[in-house]
């Protein structure tokens, strides 16, 4: 497999597919669309078990001059945060597919054709995103995501749709045009210093002086809390949910927002390091405003999918709070957050959808309870995927929820302790959310989860659980990524005032040794 | 800090005591099968809760007696266990198995590790023990139920989270169990969720208890910050050398966790609510284990609060407010149910005030824990068995003259009684004896309270044992009382021995001596009576609260409804001393208002705010306005002039 164009194969997959089914009818497409997304799920699982090694580091590069006057190149590569953001898009896709099944068709709706077809094309652009190694490019395929996207929200879903589309998409172009001049920048930037490239390896070798860094690091950083999103910028987001079909929500919340802290973590931290250290404390207030308020806000909803769509701006939250306090914890925990995120909402937005098909309402209040008796399967995959939204333990949020309150309370204890509420408020949204929609007085009309249902969220649930008691095949594939971009950055992690001795050590690995090493360094 | 060798273990000397080091040596032998106590209970409920669409008939069939089996095995491993740990010699009592690493990055390394030690011993026995009896119980009680496997698998998995809960090796795995044994409990609690008043009580318990797993939560990450572990071994080698402000913090921290999970004031209010579960779960989880969960862990983190005396002295206000806070609601209340949680309340204020008062007190904690586990689901079971007779009314106001129509269950809840109060010679005398002379010894005032409660104790029992198996008959026409099934009654009479006979565990200093290893040898304090005097007090106290109950129920007619015009201190028992109010006046109802007002400020403020700042700015409503009347339809049009636009831009930098 290492002499293939592995990854260009991988975007390739679902473009081609997207194209094909373009021109199939309907219940054709469906079938070629999750053939092609389950052949580039596989395709992407056998990559990383064949060719992809957890030391760190680009792998899998391929590397073509696109337009060589400006320094541009068709440039790909996989470290352990693309990796990994690479196998979420892949599983969620088929998922989505069949758990959109009939949906598309519904009156009103545009058809399963054009569903399937934009639905493949977004999984293209989003690999493109998360394998892109070149700025250029990367600029170019996370504007391209949006057509899609835009008209996955606009052309499928409930009443008012056509008004969130275009509110999702002033706010994305608006944050697209911001990068844009600090793509722009990155090209004088590397003019100035000789030869002009995009490259993300010859940028970070640049010395960009502070100043400079912190112009760039804003046109990238507004651009990516708009994407993923932060408070105050995130009010597209409950609108998107809210009338989007939940499987397009599936895939702009767990994949497509994911490309704002991706892109946090790439290009901020990787490439204006200064610049990041300087914002620090701006966005750590930012992340802890989006924690307690997305939460607060949750609570407050009557409509399940808003609901739901706000509890992902509390988790942006963590995640953007675990990148920003710049400690191996919170780089490890928010690149497993994201994982960690991606599966559970997309396990809480489609149960959530069945719900909404069965009630033929989203608002709670309408709905009604009492449907715990008739439809157990249904409600006990909702409440798993509800308790793992709160960081239970034994659910892989938790690993990587507490991991960022460690990594916060490390930074300082005062952002630790205003993170840490969460729990308990993620606890009274997910909570009284299952209150009142399925405990209570039995209603007979509901029946429960078909097995095509139970189908799609079967995988999702066994990864929460999974990955909660095992999560080290995924941290070690993140640990490496992290501590290599944390040295990039320059920091290093506070040593412990007290430290233990390691008599348990039989399990001590070398990273942790030498993360205890390198630490000794810090204060005391 | 000073290490010395004491009697051939390392102990950290300290002010008041020395606190052993964790120091667990390797699980050979039978040791080696440690994680099966927790994998039988934990492959039980796996297959009940999901086998069901493999074979929904047969585990109906059979599920309770899958679900029972697997918790005596775990019984029955651990008494082997124990045998085998009391063969070893003292210093050697310390057993740790690492299973695999749980998650590390960088400094951080979590391993799914089991500590075996005396008090991780204790617990398995009354865990597995008690909980087995509950399974035989549960088979009868639930019998009718259509959702048996259910509960069955349930209650399995609540046996193995508290089973992780006191076997784990560091906080971390500590809190997984934690956790685990809170998520049972809402589950359990809920588990009649077509009652609303059930769905809103479980989430009333996890949201308490998500308060306080706040306090554990930080704990956890200060220690990280501080000892860069979470391992007990680790962390009490060193915690000695800790700032006095970080260990008091860390003391705070860990009681506010242990006020969530044991219903301590300011953290009570969920407990009386979750008596809506049915009384199994009441007896196994909110009486027996669950909620001693907090006094575990105080013990448990002995080599931080042994360092915190500001935070020992909190444990011990905290313990004795709750301690008579929950003896004042158990004089008020009717449901014989919440009169007992009331009781459960204020019999973990015991022990809290035991665990507070440092090395001297731990082992009449735990010696406390296990009698009460023993009496006190004695008699939720008790009470379980007089509601199946009553066709499941709570009121005891109904009740009334119920010995002779079920002496068995009557014969059994007598033992719990005199044990709870203290009479001479069971199990509760023996141990809440000790702590009341403890607590005299430390602090009069503190002891006074304490034997107050005693006295506190010995009326609302009373009251509860004349108003229900005593005086006349007061059931409506169609209530036919009768004795409960033997499933039900068997384990009733074996709690019944051991609630009058858990004393012995006193004898010859056994339990006090065999925790020595993990909460350390005290100093010998004098307290300010003679010890036999304090008893003889003590047993007064009690007679004088008994008679009182008689003085005031046993003597007149009880009438079947509650009197409205009663005093003050009465009416505030039976509002829970104002508790729900005071959480809905300064957290619920300030909250909801806030959260309203957040969602309009959200829709109205930050929409409209950055939607307008931003057309302000950027002309965007020009572009708005033309995207909505479908101008601007092809956005990839759009795109493609922005890249354009890049290039050109970048060529005339370029060029430039």
């Amino acid at each position: 497999m290492s002499d293939l164009p592995v990854l260009t194969i991988l975007i390739a997959l679902p473009l081609v597919g997207a194209l094909v089914t373009a021109f199939l009818p309907g219940a054709t497409a469906r079938l070629v669309g999750v053939g092609v997304s389950g052949v580039a799920l596989v395709w992407a699982v056998l990559a990383a078990l064949t060719s992809y090694t957890v030391d760190g580091g680009m792998q899998l590069t391929e590397t073509h001059t696109w337009i060589e006057a400006l320094g541009v190149h068709y440039a790909l590569g996989v470290d352990g945060l693309g990796l990994v953001m690479v196998l979420l898009t892949t599983l969620l896709v088929p998922i989505v597919l069949v758990a959109s099944w009939h949906e598309a068709d519904a009156p009103g709706n545009g058809g399963s054709r054009a569903f399937v077809a934009w639905v493949l094309a977004l999984e293209a652009m989003s690999l493109a995103v998360f394998t892109a190694t070149d700025v250029f490019l990367f600029y170019v395929v996370f504007e391209a995501t949006l057509i899609p996207a835009y008209f996955l929200i606009g052309g499928f879903g409930r009443e008012g749709r056509g008004g969130a589309a275009v509110k999702f998409l002033i706010y994305q172009l608006a944050g697209g045009l911001v990068m844009l001049a600090s793509v722009i920048g990155f090209y004088v930037v590397s003019a100035d210093a000789g030869r002009p490239s995009f490259l993300i390896s010859d940028l970070a070798a640049l010395d960009i002086d502070p100043v400079t860094q912190r112009w760039l690091f804003l046109g990238f950083f507004i651009a990516f809390a708009i994407k993923a999103p932060l408070f105050p910028v995130h009010t597209w987001l409950a609108d998107t949910t809210e009338h989007a079909t939940t499987g397009t929500s599936v895939l702009l919340v767990c994949v497509l927002d994911k490309i704002g802290t991706f892109g946090m973590l790439r290009f901020c931290l990787g490439l204006l390091p200064d610049a990041s250290q300087w914002a620090t404390p701006a966005v750590v207030v930012l992340a802890l405003i989006s924690i307690v308020y997305g939460a607060l806000v949750a609570i407050g909803q009557d409509d399940v999918l808003r609901l739901i769509g706000l509890t992902s701006l509390s988790h942006f939250g963590f995640i953007v709070l675990g990148i920003f306090v710049l400690n191996t914890q919170g780089g490890s925990g928010a690149v497993l957050y994201m994982v960690n995120h991606g599966v559970a909402t997309a396990a809480l937005f489609l149960v959530a959808g069945y719900l909404v098909q069965r009630r033929g309402t989203a608002s709670i209040r309408a709905m009604g309870g009492g449907i715990e008796k008739g439809a157990p399967v249904l409600a006990g995959i909702f409440l798993i995927s509800g308790l793992a939204a709160c960081g239970l333990p034994g659910l892989s949020t938790f690993v990587s929820e507490m991991l960022v309150l460690i990594a916060a309370f490390q930074h300082a204890w005062w952002a630790g302790a205003v993170a840490v509420t969460a729990i308990v408020l993620a606890a009274i949204y997910v909570l009284w959310l299952y209150q009142r929609t399925m405990t209570g007085p039995e209603q007979v009309d509901v029946r429960d989860l078909d097995r095509r249902e139970v189908g799609t969220l079967a995988p999702l649930v066994l990864a929460l659980v999974l990955f909660g008691f095992v999560p080290m095949p995924l941290l070690d594939a993140i640990n490496p990524y992290v501590e290599d971009t944390l040295a990039e950055v320059g920091v290093t992690d506070e040593a412990p005032t007290v430290p233990a001795a390691d008599d348990t050590g039989d399990h001590a690995t070398d990273e942790a040794a030498d993360g205890a090493a390198s630490s000794q360094g810090g204060h005391e | 800090m000073n290490l010395t060798v004491n009697a051939g273990a390392v102990v950290l000397a300290s002010e008041g005591g020395a606190v052993p080091v964790v120091h667990p040596g390797a699980a050979d032998g039978v040791f080696s099968l440690l994680w099966l106590v927790i994998a039988l209970p934990l492959a039980g409920a796996v297959v009940l809760l999901l086998g069901g669409a493999m074979a929904r008939g047969a585990l109906d069939r059979v599920g309770h007696w899958l679900g029972t089996a697997t918790v005596a095995g775990s019984f029955a491993l651990s008494v082997a266990l124990f045998v085998s740990l009391l063969g070893r010699s003292e210093e050697e009592r310390q057993v740790g198995q690492h299973l695999y690493t749980w998650f590390q990055v960088g400094g951080l390394d979590v391993g799914m590790d089991l500590l075996y030690d005396p008090l991780s011993a204790l617990f398995l026995l009354l865990i597995t023990g008690v909980g087995a009896l509950i399974h035989v119980y549960s088979i009868a009680y639930m019998e009718h139920d259509p959702r048996r496997r259910r509960f069955f698998g349930y209650l399995n998995l609540f046996v193995a989270a508290m089973l992780v809960l006191v076997l784990s090796a560091n906080y971390l795995g500590l809190f997984l169990g934690w956790e685990g044994v809170g998520l049972a409990s809402y589950l359990l609690i809920g588990f009649w969720q077509h009652k609303h008043s059930a769905a809103a009580a479980a989430k009333k318990a996890f949201v308490i208890n998500r308060v306080g797993d706040i306090g554990l939560s930080l704990a956890i990450a200060l220690m990280f910050a501080t000892f860069g572990t979470t391992d007990f071994a680790a962390i009490s080698a060193v915690s000695g050398e800790a700032g006095q402000g970080t260990l008091n913090a860390l003391g705070l921290l860990l009681l506010l966790g242990a006020c969530g999970k044991s219903a301590q004031v300011p953290l009570q209010a969920w407990l009386l609510d979750a008596m809506e579960g049915p009384t199994p779960v009441s007896a196994l989880i909110h009486a027996a284990t669950m909620v001693t969960a907090g006094v575990y862990l105080v013990v448990r983190s002995n080599f931080i609060y042994e360092l915190a005396p500001a935070a020992q002295t909190v444990v011990v206000i905290v313990a004795t407010v709750t301690l008579l806070w929950g003896a004042i609601l158990g004089c008020a209340k009717d449901d014989i149910k919440k009169a007992l949680a009331g009781s459960t309340m204020s019999q973990i204020g015991y022990m809290m005030l035991a665990a507070g008062l440092g090395v001297a007190g731990y082992p009449f904690a735990i010696f406390h824990l296990l009698t009460h586990g023993f009496f006190k689901a004695n008699m939720f079971l008790g009470a379980g068995s007089v509601m199946h007779g009553m066709d499941d009314d709570v009121d005891m106001r109904h009740y009334g003259g119920l010995s002779k129509y079920m002496p068995v269950t009557f014969l059994t809840f007598a033992m719990g009684y005199l044990a709870i109060i203290g009479f001479p010679g069971f199990s509760g005398f023996w141990s809440k004896d000790k702590i009341i002379e403890t607590a005299l010894a430390e602090n009069l005032v503190v002891g006074l309270c304490a034997l107050l409660g005693a006295g506190i104790t010995g009326f609302y029992m009373t009251r509860l044992m004349l108003m229900t198996f005593f005086g006349e008959k007061r059931w409506s026409e169609g209530v036919h009382p009768h004795e409960s099934p033997k499933l039900m009654t068997i384990p009733l009479v074996v709690l019944a021995a051991l609630s009058v006979l858990g004393g012995v565990l006193l004898l010859g200093d056994f339990v006090v001596d065999f925790l020595a290893p993990v909460t350390g040898v005290a100093e010998h304090h004098e307290p300010p009576l003679a010890p036999i005097a304090i008893t003889i007090l003590a047993v007064l106290v009690v007679a004088v609260g008994v008679g009182a109950a008689w003085y005031l129920v046993g003597r007149q007619a009880v009438p079947r409804e509650a009197p409205q015009d009663v005093s003050f201190a009465t009416r505030a028992a039976r509002a829970d001393l104002y508790g729900d109010a005071i959480n809905d006046a300064v957290v619920v109802r300030p909250g909801l208002h806030l959260v309203h007002g957040l969602v309009t400020f959200d829709r109205v403020g930050v929409d409209g705010a950055v939607e307008g700042g931003s057309a302000a700015v950027g002309g965007i409503s020009g572009v708005l306005r033309r995207v909505q009347n479908g101008f601007v339809r092809s956005y990839a049009l759009s795109l493609l002039g922005g890249v354009l636009l890049v290039v050109l831009a970048l060529l005339a930098v370029n060029l430039a």
